[in-house]
């Protein structure tokens, strides 16, 4: 092969100015035969003892019940080892799979286009406030306090790129948005968007009402409809429903697993008069030149490798496998499975709520209708850090500690449970709590005497 | 339901929302209670307009689908900028793993000591292969990496009082398409650069360009014509002299490893794609995954978190940092990524991985030599990792494109390589073969190329019907943009209610 390349060496061919070659070796340990590999990576995963655990956590990434069929058919080699499908004739397969998935989220959101997927539930949120502000040439976002804290994280990332002003909404005391200074704060304006996300981040129904949907209309701001459990799609109301112009969501609950935090797959979906601001890919149903039905990747005058600077985003790689998994999930569950399985996660849940409230000094924090997430306060006294920190000398891993968002919730922790948690988990925390219940009891009659 | 009523060349395998049955639910959940007796009726769904479909159904209609898409499993894929190698099977045997898949992100640090040592010796080698003081294993691709670091660049300049007037961002037209894209969404000015006639930045026509309100330079090297940046050094010094940060796109980095190092070349910002050089699969457009690295004076504004490590060798997330940049996704990697990526690492070891980059550089070349005896190739010097050839004079005697010869070899059971791309070459095929391949493969793929090509200029019809073996012929995309058609409507040819029924 040298001989044909007309080079004398390896060496020759990949040589650069003395000046940026490199100085040495790599520093990077020696080649590991496969058998040897593997053992050192199993190693490192039997490390990770969490998952050996009693779990309850959720705030963002669910475990759910996957059927063996869904990666047995994502993981063909056909699928995982494509890339984008630039050359349509050759990636009908792929196209019409993302069609399906551009279907599925039309139908669950209730909104007229979906694209092909973003990273995750998170940029979800921060491109369709982009969408927002494109849409109404103002540059302030007003965001529930109640959206998942990294999402609004985020937002506030991607703000500083554009010079938004991020604005928030505070809760109310039944651990929804607090909506009832909404007019004065939308009086001048200035807002491109109220976000809201339902179910929210403490698990409540948080669709916003008529009164308040008319409210934000009439001021011409566009309403986002953020969606981090996919889950519950199967049994609440559509965004569409509550008024959601752009729906921006997560979609790992359908398939793919929680993978210590990725890769995840977002969506957004929106109505027909946004069609042109949706980032990403698209992919659209056209015929061939043999009068064959065909799909193709298309509306590309948006996409950042033909607009550049103009383009709507410079998203390019997307999560087209992970939305694959999703669609491949959804076929396999259909409307029937899907329903079964959000209601299996509402009768988990409020088994949880009902097994730890009856424990003497727990109670639920919010009084709003959830889903599959409850938050529940801990005794007078103790701090959920201390709970959570007994409870996982016990094997469980019994929430997160709302302390690390919002100080005024220091003594209330987020637990979740999906179809996957069983009533012995949920007993085994009771007793848990109970112990933990009866030992701060007994230390305080110390404390007092 | 028999293949051939499900299948026919007319109308190809039916949507899924056109199969189904109610009733042919799966029993994979108990059927016991309904929403209705756990939450008001006005706050549930009316409609879960969603088909049944039995197991098998599912089973042969997604497989079915895969039969319909090309990938590096089914043949030689020469896309260039893209890097598609081999993706090999042991990565996704170790992200099964469950004490990774089924790790949750809010797992207590302690019990989740194994991923946090992934991400942190990913990160290290990452530093140590490439030159640069430290990685972060946030951004989720490329593109969003691109996005980290102009942020990056932002907040530096901020915090040096300098946030308002270094506002532009100077971009050479051999640097990938996501690049100005990238820079408008943190507000910079694009300025384009035109190569010089090696296909190189010229050093002065930079220096034209550079000033106080210079913030970012962003190259790629070697560039999107698989050339080496040779004047590499003069350019960092003059884009660090007027101020400005020298930015690396890693799209291209599969030619590099173990030969030059960004971070010696004096680029102080980059980013990877390591579902192009790490192996991880592209799975049809992501997920992929964009680490982003910087030079010292860089680190603390990396996004959070990041992974320290203690001195009794303890792993932990840090949040902390007060110049961070902040979150840009919802957790704290493409973390399944990082176990693929850093398998791969292990698995070639710095001499193999070294090696990996000359057979990528060898492999093109082996191509180009034989490919420029019947197509142009501008520049004629050997390339790196990939190269441009360009169908100009062929388009010239026939009339046959480059998308002609793309769809030609298609018919011939290759993926086409990326065309159109760069800009600056017209009719152009970029040709990146990747060090995966055999020589009896890159032969087959040069001997295709070399027969299209004089078939063009005996039979040019026969070029311009191609493809006439693929499942679909050339597809109607004016059509597809003029009257979307974007999502399967339950009742045909009805408009959009904005309800997702129609």
């Amino acid at each position: 092969m040298l001989r044909v390349v007309g080079a004398a060496s390896l060496d020759e061919l990949v040589r650069v100015p003395d000046a940026v070659a490199i100085a040495g070796p790599l520093d990077v340990p020696p080649a590991l035969p496969e058998m040897e590999l593997g053992a050192k990576l199993r190693g490192y995963a039997a490390r990770n003892t969490a998952v050996d655990y009693i779990s309850f956590l959720g705030a963002g990434a669910y475990r759910h019940y996957c059927p063996p069929v869904v990666m047995s058919l994502a993981m063909r080699g056909e699928f995982l080892t494509a890339y984008t499908p630039y050359q349509a004739e050759v990636s009908q397969g792929y196209l019409q799979a993302i069609y399906e998935w551009q279907t599925y989220i039309c139908r669950l959101t209730g909104l007229d286009i979906a694209n092909a997927s973003v990273y995750d539930g998170a940029t979800a949120l921060a491109e369709s406030a982009i969408m927002t502000v494109n849409a109404t040439g103002r540059h302030a976002i007003l965001v529930s306090a109640a959206v998942h804290p990294n999402y609004r994280t985020v937002l506030r990332t991607y703000a500083r790129g554009l010079d938004l002003d991020i604005e928030e909404l505070p809760i109310d005391a039944d651990g929804r948005t607090d909506f009832s200074n909404l007019d004065a704060r939308l009086a001048d304006k200035r807002f491109a968007a109220v976000v809201v996300q339902s179910p929210n981040f403490f698990g409540c129904v948080d669709a916003p009402g008529e009164r308040v949907q008319a409210a934000v209309k009439s001021t011409g701001t566009l309403i986002i409809g953020v969606v981090a459990e996919a889950m519950s799609l199967g049994a609440l109301a559509a965004p569409a429903d509550w008024g959601a112009d752009i729906a921006a969501g997560e979609g790992q609950s359908f398939g793919n697993p929680v993978a210590y935090g990725g890769p995840y797959v977002g969506f957004i979906a929106t109505t027909k008069e946004h069609m042109r601001r949706i980032p990403g890919r698209l992919v659209g149903r056209s015929v061939d030149n043999r009068g064959n039905t065909a799909f193709v990747l298309t509306l590309q005058a948006r996409e950042q490798h033909i607009r550049r600077e103009k383009a709507t985003s410079n998203i390019c790689t997307n999560q087209a496998h992970c939305a694959l998994v999703a669609t491949i999930y959804l076929a396999a569950l259909g409307a029937t499975g899907l329903r079964r399985a959000a209601v299996l996660n509402l009768e988990r849940t409020a088994a949880l709520a009902a097994t730890v409230t009856a424990v003497p000094g727990f109670s639920r924090a919010f009084a709003a209708p959830v889903f599959n997430e409850v938050v529940v306060r801990v005794p007078a006294g103790a701090t959920a850090a201390q709970v959570l920190a007994e409870l996982q000398t016990q094997g469980i891993l019994g929430g997160v500690d709302l302390g690390r968002w919002y100080p005024q919730l220091a003594d209330c922790i987020l637990l979740n449970a999906t179809e996957v948690t069983t009533v012995a988990e949920i007993d085994a925390l009771g007793a848990a709590l109970a112990r933990f219940a009866a030992q701060e009891k007994s230390a305080l009659h110390v404390a007092s005497r | 339901m028999s293949q051939a009523v499900n299948v026919n060349a007319a109308q190809g395998e039916k949507l899924i929302f056109e199969q189904g049955q109610p009733g042919r639910a799966n029993s994979y959940f108990p059927n016991g209670r309904t929403a209705a007796e756990f939450l008001p009726a006005d706050l549930l769904r009316a409609e879960l307009p969603l088909p049944d479909n039995s197991e098998l159904d599912v089973v042969r209609h997604f497989t079915r689908l895969s039969q319909r898409t090309f990938a590096i499993d089914v043949g030689f894929y020469p896309l260039g900028s893209c890097t598609m190698k081999y993706n090999p099977r042991i990565n996704e045997a170790m992200a099964a793993l469950p004490g990774f898949r089924d790790l949750h992100p809010y797992a207590p640090d302690d019990l989740a000591q194994g991923a946090l040592r992934v991400m942190y010796e990913l990160e290290r080698a990452l530093s140590n292969i490439f030159g640069m003081s430290a990685f972060s294993l946030n951004p989720a691709a490329g593109a969003h990496a691109e996005l980290t670091a102009l942020l990056i660049a932002k907040a530096y300049f901020s915090k040096r009082g300098e946030g308002k007037t270094r506002t532009t961002v100077i971009v050479p037209d051999t640097a990938h398409g996501t690049n100005p894209a990238s820079a408008a969404m943190v507000g910079y000015k694009v300025i384009s650069l035109r190569s010089d006639q090696r296909g190189r930045v010229g050093v002065e026509a930079l220096k034209a360009e550079l000033g106080d309100d210079t913030a970012v330079c962003m190259m790629t090297n070697p560039n999107t014509l698989g050339l080496f940046e040779d004047h590499i050094a003069e350019i960092a010094a003059a884009v660090h002299a007027a101020g400005g940060l020298m930015y690396y796109d890693g799209a291209n980095a599969n030619a590099l490893m173990g030969n030059s190092r960004p971070g010696d070349m004096g680029f102080d910002l980059m980013h990877l794609n390591l579902h192009k050089t790490f192996s991880i699969p592209h799975g049809g457009g992501g997920a992929g995954h964009g680490p982003v690295g910087v030079a010292e004076h860089l680190v603390p504004f990396l996004p959070a978190p990041t992974v320290t490590r203690d001195a009794d060798g303890t792993f932990a997330l840090e949040f902390g940092a007060v110049d961070s940049i902040g979150m840009m996704r919802s957790f704290w990697s493409n973390f399944a990524h990082a176990v693929r990526a850093l398998t791969y690492i292990y698995a070639n070891g710095g001499e193999g991985l070294t090696r990996v980059s000359q057979l990528a550089v060898l492999n093109a070349n082996y191509v180009r030599a034989q490919v420029k005896e019947f197509l142009q190739t501008p520049y004629d010097e050997p390339c790196r990792h990939e190269f441009v050839a360009s169908a100009q004079d062929l388009k010239r005697e026939t009339g046959v494109k480059a998308l002609d010869l793309a769809k030609a070899l298609l018919d011939r059971g290759y993926h086409a390589p990326t065309v159109y791309f760069p800009l600056l070459v017209p009719e152009c095929l970029m040709i990146e073969p990747t060090e995966t391949e055999s020589k009896e493969t890159l032969d087959g793929f040069v001997a295709a190329l070399r027969e299209i090509v004089e078939t063009a200029k005996t039979d040019p019809d026969a070029i311009f019907a191609a493809p006439v073996n693929t499942v679909v012929g050339r597809i109607d995309e004016t059509r597809a943009a003029r009257q979307p058609d974007l999502r399967f409507a339950l009742r045909p040819f009805e408009p959009s209610t904005g309800s997702g029924q129609a």
